[in-house]
């Protein structure tokens, strides 16, 4: 059995008075990929965003309820935003490189960690862009414009930037939803790959996304947190009527 | 010919005003341009004679520092030496942009990054208010409050680059300061998104992403301000002395091209090389302003690349 890394209770999400998760309960498991799936605006987005306190960037937002990162309150009072976040990357629907170099994107986590031997950056990079799939595409161009990719280069670069800083958990907001289906693909095998390494939870447009590549998968719905169970189980043999409905395509 | 056939043959109406609303706003174009062109060659044509009529020497214009064009030299060539008002020029210009480039960079920080609703609720009409001052008043201002403070604390007269400056720098900052925060907030959110996500801090998002992104368009406001500083007349007229000498302190009195222009434009006779003279001054101006419109072209172009 594999053990929790993340523990939500009862969490409320409040936009002004606007209440877009009506206390979502779940555990997300160590080194498994976990989908958040949903209609648009069920509050997906948002609840994963409040798992490394994204929303915290966002006026008017109140949250109650308690989010635990092993055993720790990630909104406690002594924890640290720029500590959670390093421990918990974030990958976002728009490709979002810098405008600088491939290299400087990918060292930069480290940079700002204050590392910055030349043999350290080196490994990261390759390390990293190796690990996102990317290295043999731009080995040869490290010092090009990241802007100068195409989409799915640029989100794989995204991705690597990510593990550079090798975060524990890794959270991809709809990280396909822009992309070509072939670039999605390769997204994809690279997240199965990953995950010997991470904890993974994705957001998803995509039943099909959901369903090749999570093992544990939430239904939101409406703010709430529908049904979770293990991925075969939800798609095969939904306990809700609405996720069936969700899933067979009958409104969404 | 059937009926349908010959409305399809025949110009429609709304054709017919598509035609002349473009050759309206064709020859409105065109005549903008002419008119810039006839300026630029009336300018040029002038600035050019006391070179070629009164065969004054273009090194001597740049390099000697004494100005009597009425006067001449021992090869009966006019004293045009320019270097004192080129000097002064150039020094008030950097000097004041110098000065006003952190006060502006700090604040469209502020504004656009730390604090966007009060910088919006105080800082932005306070900026909005200094563009509109007139430059006379901030002439009128400098002359009463800068000349004297700089007179006690450098002694001598008061007048000069310093206080030129000074008096550029708050009028320039608000300049500066807007244009600075227009660039800033080009800046996609989503670089900010990255930044914080990977575990920087704010301040480490500012100067490492939000700063270098928005770097052209930061260019462009400081050479913009530099233009417009390059160009004021007024109020730096006002408070600079207007001595046609090298400057050899910051308190020292000085005078800027603008400065000898507006002083001598009505004391000349068209035609004569003292005229003339002052032309070749405005042609520089002209062609200064020129090369600030190109380079502000040239990194608007290069941030539109990226």
């Amino acid at each position: 059995m594999t053990t929790a890394i993340i523990t939500a209770q009862d969490v409320h999400l409040y936009y002004g008075k606007k209440e877009a998760l009506k206390g979502i309960t779940m555990q997300i498991k160590r080194g498994e990929i976990t989908a958040m799936i949903g209609p648009s605006g069920c509050g997906k987005s948002t609840f994963l965003r409040s798992l490394n306190r994204m929303n915290d960037l966002i006026s008017n937002v109140k949250i109650t309820g308690e989010i635990d990162l092993e055993g720790q309150n990630i909104y406690g009072s002594e924890m640290d935003t720029v500590q959670l976040r390093k421990r918990v990357g974030m990958v976002f629907q728009q490709p979002n490189p810098f405008p600088f170099s491939i290299y400087e994107n990918v060292v930069y986590g480290l940079r700002i960690a204050g590392i910055n031997q030349r043999e350290r950056l080196d490994e990261a990079v390759e390390t990293s862009l190796r690990q996102a799939a990317i290295w043999d595409d731009v080995k040869d161009k490290l010092d090009q414009s990241a802007l100068a990719l195409s989409g799915g280069q640029q989100q794989r670069i995204c991705i690597a930037r990510v593990l550079a800083v090798q975060p524990e958990v890794i959270l991809l907001d709809e990280p396909t939803s822009a992309l070509d289906p072939i670039s999605a693909t390769k997204i994809e095998n690279m997240l199965l790959e990953l995950r010997q390494h991470y904890t993974i939870v994705i957001v998803t447009h995509s039943m099909h996304q959901a369903s090749r590549i999570s093992d544990q998968t939430a239904f939101f719905y409406q703010g709430e947190l529908i049904e979770m169970d293990q991925t075969k189980q939800i798609f095969l043999n939904p306990r809700e009527q609405k996720t069936e409905d969700y899933i067979s395509g009958r409104f969404g | 010919m059937d009926p349908i056939a010959k409305s399809l043959k025949k110009r429609s109406l709304s054709a017919k005003i598509e035609t002349r609303g473009r050759l309206l706003t064709q020859i409105c174009t065109l005549l903008i341009v002419l008119l810039v062109l006839a300026i630029f060659g009336f300018i040029a044509t002038k600035g050019v004679a006391v070179f070629i009529q009164d065969h004054g020497s273009l090194w001597d214009f740049f390099t000697k520092t004494t100005w009597s064009p009425d006067q001449t030299d021992l090869h009966q060539r006019p004293l045009i030496g320019a270097l004192p008002m080129i000097v002064g020029s150039f020094a008030v210009t950097f000097l004041a942009v110098l000065l006003a480039t952190p006060f502006a960079l700090a604040a469209a920080i502020f504004m656009s990054e730390i604090s966007p609703q009060r910088g919006n609720k105080i800082l932005q009409p306070v900026i909005e208010l200094l563009v509109g001052i007139p430059s006379v008043v901030y002439g009128f201002v400098g002359l009463a409050v800068i000349v004297p403070a700089v007179q006690k604390v450098a002694g001598g007269s008061g007048f000069g680059i310093l206080a030129g400056t000074l008096v550029l720098f708050v009028m320039i900052l608000p300049t500066i300061t807007s244009m600075a925060v227009d660039a800033l907030k080009a800046v996609p959110r989503h670089y900010r998104e990255a930044s914080l996500a990977l575990g920087a801090t704010r301040w480490q998002t500012i100067y490492k992403v939000v700063l270098r992104a928005a770097a052209p368009g930061l260019m462009t406001a400081i050479i913009f301000g530099m233009s417009r500083a390059f160009g004021e007349a007024l109020a730096v007229q006002m408070v600079i002395g207007n001595a046609i000498l090298m400057p050899s302190n910051l308190a020292s009195p000085a005078t800027t091209l603008t400065s000898v222009l507006t002083m001598n434009m009505g004391n000349t006779v068209m035609g004569t090389t003292a005229n003339n003279a002052l032309w070749t001054l405005a042609l520089l101006l002209l062609l200064m302003s020129l090369i600030f419109n190109i380079v502000i072209k040239y990194l608007g172009k290069r941030s539109a690349l990226r």
